[in-house]
């Protein structure tokens, strides 16, 4: 019986060419490796800020699309998790307490502080579905944003709107990542370590994310998302499940705070407004919900493409009109606005959607339109 | 003076807008089951709208309250026609897509007007003129200006009007014909399109009047004033049930009476710990108690079930 | 041989005015395939509900086993061993029709996060023993073939048996299936006749609800018969059918007259 089993699965599996593979990786890998020179020489550093900005949006976007992507639990309130995380080393590793602690120390903490602070904002909700949900939680996202623009008084705990600065750099034992390190035959600049870094903590949390997408747990996320009533009915302790799936998402989100506070030596209130969660999430939609690839492409399109924009849109005005018409950051978000309503008219679900997700959003459309309500004129 | 009563009076004005602006996204809500997220940035538009038309006006030295009042009659179909373009073009492909796909164009659509507002506003406040005379009455120790009087009137006969109109009128008929079973009314012989596009028209009137109202009582305009004003106006509508009317404008009064109340006695029920700029907070608290506690709403149905 | 598996003590529930179970009690024994019937309406979905943990009954209990199934939790309940199907297939839709039975295997896996984020040997060797069982019950119900498809892509009649293999993968000691026949033609329910014997063989005991009088009638055991809410008898086929306010349910009292 075991026999015919695993010769089904053989069979059914899809063959693919190992070698081919391998030399695809590797020199993505190498590519990865060389990029943060190439990038520092070809467009200057602050395109190497922009491409580690990248990499903790990649992190974010991974997070959320844990809840959102996997267990279909839409969360708008995500980046109360990026903030505790950055919060929590800011009071950790600053002069605003006097405490100086490791990044070993603090970041593991920040993980399981945030994952701690998902499943008391999850817990209430577990009820709660869809457009509801996502209220919810933008409400939660709100008020932890409000707690630390008010928590100076009348014990200064976040210093309020000013923001802690004077963070400590990352410090890996005795080497400051905010210092050019010397290796003897080339000296590497701090972005550059930074960089090196944070892709390390991407790549893990790349690992990590598919690993529980085809695992035991992932499975059930994907139940509860598809028929949490048929869930149940297999034996899956949905409320946990989801408890779970609310506390991973949070984790990444304090690890990528950490590392940004660490990263930026100065976090405020202000870099963690309803916006802030409205672009993660928005990476993940048009990126393609629950579709790994989809999501980091989503987060490097939405982090990259706004800054290319802001570069050359003044430039660009000036060179056509002979002056600046519109304020570049302005345009930026207009066309953001607006590619947001365009992506989902024409590309609902993301620009580089898992085939499985695909199909699924053209099924209900197809079947929708036989009811569609024709279009009466005004 | 009064304190208590003061509040009261303060909140009764401020659940007034907040009443006006939930009808809004309880008429949409309550007929395509979507929230229009972008029903703040329509108030947003009113606001601005109102204050350029008094700012061009001013000079000629018409009386005030006729400057109000041209200013909203512009004001109003400007707002109508933006609602009739964003139901068009954001929101009605997507009527059958999953429910996540028209609230993310919503929030595109939401971006989009706050960055208009921001090119043809500027980033700055802009201070209201006064409408009406600083007449004010006594009220047991509390002050009353006219100008709060008039807003809750002209608020309470504005929903009154609009009540009368979904029940007793064909109209109204067909809406809550449509709220009920979309598919069922189009059979019916009911125009469900035209009547979603009119519920969208009627909610952004609503929204420009309330759009002058704020301006008006708060003095201040800008280009971010919709997204808080549309949060909390929502969450009336959830603490009312979401998609009933009555509960709207119930919510809406008592959203405003609990902010008002509560940023007033917070100091004194935390022992000085929060202070009143902590105001937002009741407003998500409520929210989040109404949603967890009782779904839906005070005068709502169970709804949590709804996908 | 007659040894009971399941027992429920006076079981009521009622929604709003409507006494939806009145005092329902009923023994269902080991090795049993026992038949649930009446006419629409009468409360057998309400008592699978009940039994399976989705509603809580307004009194009464259930004994499982030797053990009462008190927390009414259904994914405690699968874990004592009854496992469902639904009236209206409900499949995970978007997932491959070995995923599906691979989630009904979730109860019964001792994997936790840490272990599938680390893939610790353990979680290797149970994720592929997962698998093989999964493909095992897929072949076991006949649709091996259909593996790798979605579940929304199958047959009507494939997708009620994935949604018993998905309930097989649970481990039960006892299968609560809710009109599988409904919609089946009559060369699928045959089939279903076979498997459902075929499940009984191992040793499964099986509460069902059907429509379908023949295939009540040729496969059960024994058989009970709720009308508004009360069970108004409970015995072999044989004599079921004979039962004079059986007849009245199903014919109206107008069939005496």
């Amino acid at each position: 019986m075991k026999m015919t089993a695993r010769f089904l699965a053989r069979l059914t599996r899809h063959p693919a060419d190992n070698r081919v593979h391998w030399l695809a990786w590797l020199l993505l890998g190498l590519l990865l490796a060389i990029l943060p020179w190439l990038v520092s020489a070809g467009f200057g550093n602050t395109w190497l800020r922009i491409l580690n900005f990248a990499l903790l949006y990649v992190m974010l976007a991974l997070g959320l699309n844990i809840v959102v992507g996997f267990a279909g639990l839409l969360d708008m309130g995500y980046i109360a998790f990026y903030a505790v995380g950055a919060y929590l080393w800011a009071l950790l590793a600053s002069p605003q307490f006097g405490l100086h602690w490791p990044l070993w120390a603090i970041l593991p903490l920040g993980a399981g502080v945030a994952g701690l602070f998902g499943v008391l904002l999850g817990a209430p909700t577990l009820k709660l579905r869809g457009d509801y949900l996502a209220i919810v939680t933008l409400g939660f996202g709100e008020i932890i944003r409000i707690f630390l623009n008010n928590l100076n008084a009348p014990i200064n705990i976040t210093n309020g709107p000013q923001g802690i600065s004077a963070i400590d750099p990352v410090h890996i034992g005795s080497l400051s990542l905010a210092r050019p390190i010397d290796l003897g035959f080339v000296q590497v600049p701090s972005l550059v370590s930074y960089y090196y870094l944070f892709l390390i903590a991407a790549l893990a949390i790349i690992g990590i994310a598919i690993r529980l997408e085809r695992s035991r747990v992932g499975r059930a996320w994907a139940a509860i998302r598809e028929d949490e009533v048929a869930a149940k009915a297999c034996g899956i302790n949905t409320r946990n499940v989801k408890l779970l799936a609310f506390a991973m998402g949070a984790t990444f989100g304090g690890v990528a705070g950490g590392l940004f506070a660490g990263f930026q030596q100065f976090v405020s209130p202000e870099s963690f407004g309803l916006l802030e969660s409205v672009m993660v999430l928005c990476m993940v939609v048009l990126g393609g919900m629950g579709h790994i690839p989809g999501v980091i492409f989503g987060a490097l399109l939405l982090t990259i493409l706004p800054e290319f924009f802001r570069h050359i849109a003044g430039p660009v005005q000036q060179s056509l009109f002979g002056t600046v018409l519109i304020d570049p950051e302005n345009l930026r978000m207009l066309l953001f606005g607006l590619s947001l309503v365009l992506v989902m008219r024409y590309r609902p679900s993301g620009l580089w959607p898992s085939p499985q997700r695909r199909r699924e959003i053209e099924d209900v459309q197809r079947a929708d339109a036989p009811a569609d309500v024709p279009v009466s004129p005004m | 003076m009064d304190i208590f009563l003061q509040q009261i009076i303060n909140g009764l004005v401020l659940g007034s807008i907040y009443a006006l602006v939930a009808l809004g996204y309880t008429m949409v809500y309550g007929i395509l089951g979507l929230i229009n997220f972008a029903h703040g940035e329509v108030v947003m538009i009113g606001a601005l709208v109102s204050y350029s038309v008094m700012m061009v006006l001013v000079p000629s030295g018409l009386p005030p309250v006729l400057l109000a009042l041209i200013s909203v009659l512009v004001a109003a179909p400007v707002c109508m026609a933006l609602a009739w373009a964003i139901e068009r073009y954001a929101y009605r492909p997507l009527r059958h897509a999953p429910k996540l796909t028209p609230l993310i164009s919503a929030i595109g659509v939401s971006i989009l007007l706050q960055n208009l507002a921001m090119m043809i506003w500027g980033r700055g406040y802009h201070a209201f003129p006064d409408i009406l005379p600083a007449i004010h009455f006594d009220i047991g120790g509390a002050q009353i200006t006219l100008l709060q009087t008039v807003t809750i009137g002209l608020a309470a006969a504005t929903m009154g009007i609009l009540a009368w109109m979904i029940q007793r009128t064909s109209l109204g008929q067909a809406m809550r014909a449509t709220a009920e079973n979309p598919a069922i009314a189009e059979l019916m012989g009911i125009p469900v399109n035209r009547i979603i596009t009119l519920t969208f028209i009627i909610g952004a009137a609503l929204a420009a009047l309330a759009g002058l109202m704020v301006g008006a009582n708060y003095s201040v305009a800008h280009y971010y004033m919709g997204f808080m004003l549309g949060l909390k106006a929502f969450t009336a509508a959830v603490l009312g049930g979401i998609g009933n009317i009555t509960g709207a404008m119930l919510g809406g009064l008592l959203l405003g009476l609990i902010e008002s109340l509560g940023a007033g006695y917070i100091e004194d029920l935390t022992g000085g710990i929060l202070g009143s700029h902590y105001q937002d907070i009741f407003a998500f608290l409520v929210l989040i108690g109404v949603l967890v506690f009782r779904p839906g709403g005070l005068m709502g149905e169970r709804v949590s079930e709804r996908a | 041989m007659n040894s009971v598996l399941l027992r429920a003590d006076n079981i009521s529930k009622s929604f709003g005015g409507v006494q939806a179970l009145k005092d329902v009690s009923l023994t269902l024994n080991k090795g049993e395939v026992y038949g649930l019937i009446g006419p629409n309406g009468a409360g057998k979905t309400t008592f699978f509900n009940c039994l399976t943990g989705l509603y809580v009954p307004d009194s009464g209990q259930f004994t499982f086993g030797d053990t009462p199934l008190i927390s009414h939790a259904p994914d405690k309940t699968v874990r004592q061993g009854i496992a469902r199907t639904f009236q209206n297939i409900r499949l995970f839709a978007n997932m491959t029709a070995l995923e599906n039975v691979m989630v009904g295997r979730h109860a019964r896996l001792r994997s936790n996060i840490v272990s599938d984020i680390l893939r610790t040997p353990f979680n290797r060797r149970e994720e592929q023993a997962t698998e093989d069982m999964a493909l095992q019950l897929l072949h076991y119900v006949g649709i091996s073939a259909r593996a790798h498809d979605l579940a929304k892509h199958l047959s009507y009649g494939d997708q009620r048996r994935l949604e018993i293999a998905r309930a097989l993968a649970t481990n039960p000691r006892l299968l609560c299936l809710d009109e599988p026949a409904a919609g089946m033609n009559a060369n699928e329910t045959a089939g279903l006749r076979q498997l459902i014997e075929a499940i009984r063989a191992d040793g499964i005991s099986i509460l069902l609800i059907e429509h379908d009088v023949q295939l009540v009638m040729g496969l059960c055991d024994r058989i009970a018969v709720l009308d508004y809410g009360e069970l108004i008898c409970e015995d072999v086929p044989a004599i079921v059918q004979q039962h004079p306010r059986v007849i009245e349910a199903y014919l109206g009292s107008g069939a005496h007259a």
